[in-house]
């Protein structure tokens, strides 16, 4: 039984008697979750995910506005009532059980049947690779092992409309990161449960959903698809945030429909679009689509960072950096140098906002 | 928890280590020294061996203390821990009244034990005391100085109204420091209440009542001023514990040696005792 | 008002019963408390409480114990941190052992311990000073506040301490900033717990001083043997020890009553 989920014009505010923008921790935001989709929630410490993540489980009740499932409106609902499950940054488990009692709890909570409890906690133990484990008490796990643990309790019911994730990583050991992560995109694509996963490590996020929701100071800056928001970001956050390095971003002006940069004219994808209503104007363009040309813009080469694969360079003009991604075999000037910009990947942002 | 090898931990204890055995380990010294000697006036030393400590455990008044305290020390138990408990349990967790509470809870815990003695010792008195008048108004008849068991009854009700509140501030600290995702995921799997106190808090206070338990143990164990105050052991020696017997032998003789093996069987029976309950209780911990 | 909140109402009534009949002793003369049964002073005084606030020796012995109780319970809990903290993260020689030793030593009754420690203080040159009681008072309170604090700590899990060193803490910075107000409950109740032990103890506090740091439990045991108990003066005296306690449980509520709330938005 899956769901779709629809936040409708919400706004959420810790404080009593909220004033100034500053105030509200999420900002009036409409969302729609699609029916088994599989969704990060990706944002800076502080940026109003796990508010969101909690208003959308139950634990939060929101200050204003409404989340309905499949229609039907669950604002005044629990959390057992939303039948949703939630796995939490450290691992929550119920230490005097047994593995297999841990997953079979919520089942038993619920009025399920003996057989049938055996057999999902069998199918799900199974799935995670616990099935070895499941006599043993649960509180003699490594941290994985109980982080999954609290992921089984939640597929190991059937009812389950949505499942939440809440920087589920974090206290796992580095190398086992990575194990855990592809085990949840399989689990994904094998359940077919919507999932929606908090998290701000841009790796993470990107390689675990479908659908990215990027947020930032308790507004969601843009939802798309990994590739969307690395290619065509709608907010100069977006750009920034994702990919490593971020997105370069320059202060410019706009001049016969040309945005113009250190005072030389660089071609553009939109910059046709803007209207001339002012605001604080920037390009920006990734590393990757910067590259050494005979002509264009001066800068100085100032330090170069071998990756292996590619190298990081970076380039200042007029107190500006610029920096660049190299591919390895590609020479490097030193000193003064000219670089362009990709004119289709290069964008035109005012206030932060893309102009279109 | 995994924890890490490291020898150099012990800089972190040392000062602690310093302190405590500054303070314990001469004085205990002392003791001993004196528990295996007998004196004939002042610097008279002579070596007795197990002398004393045979005394004292073939003694028939030695006996009757130490079963009177054990049962105080049980009764005091079974009560001041499941209450101490449960009154935790039922206490806002949030708001102003939390502060309210535990200040006045405290109170209790602040009173020197022989003002203890002394309210208790005139406020049970039949003729002008609250709880006196109280319950012969209520049809008892009640005189704690001259039935021992109501001297039982007094004295226990004034242990539980004095101690019951560390019970209830240790087991408080402990549920206010579970943190609020366990109750989240407990609702998230439809737990009912009594689940989450059986899975939940239960195993998580385990920690914090054994301290309570130990701690309880241990002071009843040597409970002394009250008691004194309030029945001075009476009527009889029917409330003459086992605190209570030490210090008349020590007062009655000339020589220490005698009070001295009774201190040091005393310390050997609470230590036996403590190490039964902690072991017990901390038997599933790596620790 | 919820429900079960009749329980710790009923609780507290119970407590403040005798505190009443406490404080209402402390309003009247001996005389009418041992004459006959009153709820309240039927005869009002308030002599009680101006004695003691205007014989030096009363409010120095107030003092008195206030310094030497702040001293040990500032000097057990710090000290008892960094113990604590070893104990809670690291193995090593002879931990166990040290660990229950370290408890062992509430475990002996005051009074045959009473002439060895006279003779120890005196011997090392500080009777008669609060530093005598404070370090004496460590015997059974530091043990007391290592165990409390090794709990809470173990309550936290290791990774916490780890994610801060990855974020670029230095230990210390990680001990104030972030670990010590994780265990702000067992903070709280380790102070409290100290002083009360420490501000509740008659004999040793007696025994190791004379004149210049005489606390007010030997002027409460004074009360009661010079001419029977002067009751009515035991009872003021009585009810003024609440204040310092009270304000101490207030200033530590917040600890106590803190949640714990582990890692980041």
């Amino acid at each position: 039984m899956m769901a779709n989920i629809r936040l409708q014009d919400l706004r959420h505010s810790y404080v009593e008697n909220p004033k100034s923008d500053a105030d509200w921790a999420l900002k009036r935001l409409t969302i729609d979750w699609a029916d088994g989709g599989a969704y990060a929630l990706l944002g800076p410490s502080g940026c109003g995910k796990t508010t969101l993540l909690n208003i959308i489980s139950g634990l939060i009740r929101p200050t204003e506005g409404r989340i309905l499932f499949d229609g039907r409106d669950v604002t005044d609902a629990s959390p057992e009532e939303r039948n949703i499950a939630q796995v939490f940054q450290f691992p929550v488990i119920y230490d005097t059980m047994t593995v297999h009692d841990n997953l079979a709890f919520p089942l038993r909570n619920r009025g399920v049947g003996a057989r049938e409890v055996e057999e999902r906690v069998r199918e799900v133990a199974e799935m995670l690779e616990l099935d070895t484990t499941l006599k043993e008490r649960a509180a003699g796990l490594t941290a994985d092992g109980k982080q999954k643990i609290s992921l089984g309790r939640g597929l190991a019911r059937s009812d389950v409309n949505v499942i939440m994730f809440d920087e589920p990583l974090t206290v796992i050991d580095p190398h086992l990161k990575w194990v855990l992560r592809s085990k949840l995109k399989e689990l994904h694509q094998r359940t077919r449960r919507t999932m929606i996963y908090v998290t701000h490590d841009q790796t993470e996020a990107l390689t675990f959903a479908d659908q990215v929701v990027v947020m930032n100071e308790g507004e969601i800056v843009q939802t798309g698809t990994p590739i969307d928001l690395f290619e065509r970001p709608q907010h100069t956050f977006v750009g920034h945030f994702i990919g490593s390095p971020g997105m370069n971003v320059l202060p410019c002006e706009v001049a016969g429909g040309r945005a113009i940069f250190a005072g030389l004219p660089v071609e553009s994808a939109n910059a046709a679009a803007y209207r001339g209503d002012g605001g604080r104007l920037e390009l920006g363009v990734r590393p990757e689509f910067v590259s050494f040309a005979e002509t264009g813009i001066p800068v100085d080469v100032m330090k170069v960072l071998d990756v292996g694969r590619h190298r990081i360079v970076e380039t200042t003009q007029a107190g500006f950096v610029i920096k660049m991604l190299v591919p390895e075999d590609e020479p490097i000037p030193e000193g003064a140098a000219h670089v362009r910009f990709a004119e289709d990947r290069t964008r035109l942002y005012r206030n932060g906002w893309l102009v279109t | 928890m995994n924890k890490l090898t490291n020898q150099r931990a012990w800089w972190f204890v040392l000062p602690v280590v310093l302190l405590v055995a500054f303070n314990a380990i001469i004085p205990l010294m002392t003791v001993v020294n004196y528990s295996v000697q007998e004196s004939f006036g002042e610097n008279m030393f002579f070596w007795s061996g197990v002398r004393w400590f045979e005394e004292v455990l073939r003694s028939e008044r030695f006996h009757s203390a130490l079963w009177r305290q054990i049962l105080f020390t049980g009764i005091i138990l079974v009560i001041e821990v499941p209450l101490g408990l449960a009154i935790a349990l039922a206490m806002p967790r949030k708001g102003p009244w939390v502060s309210v509470c535990l200040v006045l809870m405290a109170l209790p815990l602040l009173i020197p034990w022989n003002v203890v003695g002394a309210m208790w010792n005139i406020m049970a008195l039949p003729d002008i005391g609250l709880l006196g008048r109280g319950l012969n108004a209520l049809g008892f008849t009640y005189n704690y100085t001259r039935q021992p068991f109501a001297a039982w009854f007094t004295v226990v009700l004034m242990d539980v109204w004095h101690w019951t509140s560390l019970v209830v501030l240790l087991c408080y600290a402990g549920l206010v420091s579970i943190p609020d995702a366990y109750y989240q995921a407990a609702k998230i799997d439809a737990a009912r209440p009594w689940a989450v106190f059986r899975y939940i808090q239960l195993p998580k206070l385990k920690y914090v009542l054994t301290i309570a338990i130990l701690l309880r143990f241990m002071d009843s164990f040597m409970i002394y001023t009250e008691v004194v105050v309030l029945t001075g052991g009476g009527p009889g020696n029917s409330t003459t514990f086992l605190s209570i017997d030490l210090v008349k032998t020590a007062l009655g003789q000339f020589d220490l040696g005698p009070a001295a093996a009774m201190s040091l069987i005393y310390f050997l029976i609470i230590l036996l005792f403590s190490w039964l309950f902690y072991t017990l209780m901390m038997r599933n911990e790596a620790r | 008002m919820r429900g079960r909140y009749w329980v710790p109402l009923v609780y507290i009534i119970f407590l403040m019963l005798p505190i009443y009949w406490l404080l209402n002793m402390s309003f009247k003369t001996t005389n009418e408390i041992l004459g006959g049964f009153s709820l309240w002073p039927h005869s009002f005084t308030i002599d009680n409480y101006r004695t003691i606030f205007t014989d030096p020796t009363w409010y120095n012995g107030y003092i008195a114990s206030l310094e030497y109780v702040v001293i040990n319970t500032v000097l057990s809990v710090a000290a008892a941190l960094p113990a604590a903290y070893a104990f809670s993260r690291y193995r090593f020689l002879g931990d166990k052992h040290l660990f229950f030793w370290l408890l062992t030593n509430r475990m002996a009754p005051p009074a045959v311990f009473a002439l060895p420690f006279y003779q120890l203080y005196s011997a090392v040159g500080l009777f008669d000073t609060p530093w005598a009681v404070a370090l004496a008072h460590t015997l059974f309170n530091i043990p007391l506040a290592v165990w409390i604090l090794e709990g809470f700590m173990s309550g936290v899990p290791k990774e916490l301490d780890e994610t801060a060193y990855v974020d670029g803490y230095s230990f210390w910075r990680f001990f104030f900033r972030i670990f010590m107000p994780t265990i702000a409950a067992g903070i709280g109740v380790a102070c409290f717990f100290c002083f009360m032990f420490s501000w509740v103890e008659l004999l040793l506090a007696k025994t190791l001083t004379s004149v210049a740091a005489k606390p007010i439990a030997a002027l409460m045991t004074k009360t009661a043997s010079t001419s029977g108990y002067q009751l009515g003066l035991l009872a003021a005296a009585g009810s003024l020890t609440l204040i310092p306690g009270a304000v101490v449980i207030y200033f530590v509520r917040n600890y106590i009553a803190k949640g714990f709330a582990l890692g980041r938005v």
